[in-house]
């Protein structure tokens, strides 16, 4: 009985040490958002962005479906402007795919798409490219 | 609930009678959609390419250069890892029944530009497991670059040699990288497309248009009003191999 005090303090150092790991990840990195730069000029995307932040992944998939299997390459936004389905030309025509794309995706842990071995970035392209 | 072996029967009956006249009324409606497609004029896009006038510029590779341009084709010196959407072979192995023995004439010397023939019955499409290529409803044999799986059972089944393999990453072999047009990856297999891109957007085959001496002519070879027809009228004109039953959609003007 004289030990109580003992055992609580004990139980309660045991408690702290075995979630510290937990507590330490919390503080340091739940608040943290990934830094995204958002397009300077441009108000809207294709898509209310609470869409697009669940579903462009899907998206994306219905536009290549429909461009390269029926040839339909026009995409009527919600607000009525009308866009190429392009993830080169459009997507990353307002979006930077390293300060946008890719930082989301690190962030959240998706491994990069592979889209981008095949599709190119403008602004990546335009310093590779030689005359 | 209860239920009858009578009342079961007549449900049965009644359920398989609203189905059949759903059919009808559906087969109905598509009757009319049929009937307007047919009325509108099939499409069959094709090339016919004028070997007099590519004679006249003996060496010049504009079309080649500007496929290769367009569509980010890469420049691999290893021929047996070469890419290639439009390429040139010598008349006697493009077309060797064509040749009379004693050929020394003008034209058995010439080089050919080939391309993909967009088969009426294209032998690729057929052996394709993924449906990665398949043929338009305007003739275009298409690829679907994102499905392909490298398997090369297409390029097996293509007589014409018009489908490349990435045996190897093409990116460092692109000189310039065209952002307009996607590249492809090592272990996809590609081909000519007749520029469908370019098509969507109004716009001519980039060969077409590059060409200095208007080799080919590009259009709707089910019109028979349409350039590429009114070619074939008046002009002598071979297919490559059309005893294969292939049905190719690209001409060759003696
Ligand atoms: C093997 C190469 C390759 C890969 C990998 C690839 N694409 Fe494509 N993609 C192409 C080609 C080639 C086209 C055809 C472009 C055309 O016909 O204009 C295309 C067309 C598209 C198009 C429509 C037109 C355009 O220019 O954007 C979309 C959308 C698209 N792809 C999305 C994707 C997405 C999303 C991914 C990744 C999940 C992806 N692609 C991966 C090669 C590729
Ligand atoms: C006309 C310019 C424009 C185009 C084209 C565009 N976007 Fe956007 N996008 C924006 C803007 C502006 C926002 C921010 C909207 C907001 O916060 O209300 C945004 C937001 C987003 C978001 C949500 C980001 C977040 O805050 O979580 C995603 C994801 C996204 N875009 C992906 C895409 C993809 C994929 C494409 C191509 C299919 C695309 N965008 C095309 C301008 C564009
Ligand atoms: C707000 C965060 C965020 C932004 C910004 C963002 N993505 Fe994503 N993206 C995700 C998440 C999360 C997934 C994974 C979804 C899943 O796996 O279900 C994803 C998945 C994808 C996929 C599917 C990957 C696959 O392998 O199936 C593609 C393609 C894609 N994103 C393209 C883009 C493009 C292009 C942009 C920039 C224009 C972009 N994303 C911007 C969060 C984002």
């Amino acid at each position: 009985m004289r030990d109580r005090v003992w055992i609580f303090i004990g139980l309660a150092v045991f408690v702290a040490a075995f979630t510290a790991p937990f507590w330490h990840v919390h503080a340091k990195t739940s608040a943290r958002q990934p830094d995204l730069v958002l397009p300077a000029n441009q108000k809207e995307c294709v898509a209310p962005a609470s869409t697009m932040r669940d579903a462009h992944m899907q998206m994306l998939l219905n536009w290549r479906e429909d461009v390269v299997r029926r040839g339909d390459r026009r995409y009527v936004a919600f607000d009525g402007k009308v866009y190429e389905k392009s993830l080169t030309h459009t997507c990353l025509g307002c979006h930077s795919k390293a300060a946008f794309c890719d930082r989301c995706h690190e962030y959240s842990g998706v491994s990069g798409p592979y889209c981008w071995n095949c599709h190119s970035d403008p602004q990546a392209t335009v310093t590779r490219s030689r005359p | 609930m209860k239920i009858t072996r009578k009342e079961f029967l007549r449900l049965t009956g009644l359920s398989l009678l609203a189905g059949g006249a759903m059919q009808v009324v559906r087969a109905i409606g598509q009757g009319g959609t049929a009937a307007r497609a047919a009325a509108s004029q099939p499409v069959r896009l094709g090339m016919v390419i004028d070997l007099s006038k590519c004679r006249e510029k003996d060496g010049c590779n504009e079309c080649i250069h500007a496929c290769n341009t367009t569509h980010n084709i890469p420049q691999i010196a290893n021929r047996a890892h070469e890419v290639k959407w439009i390429w040139t072979e010598p008349f006697g192995t493009v077309f060797p029944s064509a040749q009379t023995g004693y050929a020394e004439q003008s034209y058995t010397k010439v080089q050919v530009p080939l391309m993909c023939n967009h088969c009426a019955e294209p032998p690729c499409t057929r052996v394709c497991p993924t449906r990665a290529t398949w043929k338009r409803d305007d003739g275009i044999v298409m690829m679907d670059w994102h499905r392909c799986i490298g398997c090369r059972y297409c390029i097996a089944a293509c007589p014409y040699g018009s489908r490349s393999f990435n045996w190897q990453d093409p990116r460092p072999a692109i000189a310039s990288i065209n952002p307009d047009f996607p590249t492809r990856t090592k272990g996809i297999v590609e081909k000519c497309n007749f520029c469908e891109e370019r098509l969507a957007r109004g716009m001519k085959p980039a060969c077409v248009e590059a060409c200095p001496q208007g080799v080919f002519t590009f259009g709707n070879l089910a019109d028979p009003e349409s350039e590429p027809r009114d070619l074939l009228r008046s002009r002598f004109a071979l297919q490559r191999e059309p005893e294969l039953g292939t049905g190719p959609s690209v001409y060759y003007l003696m």
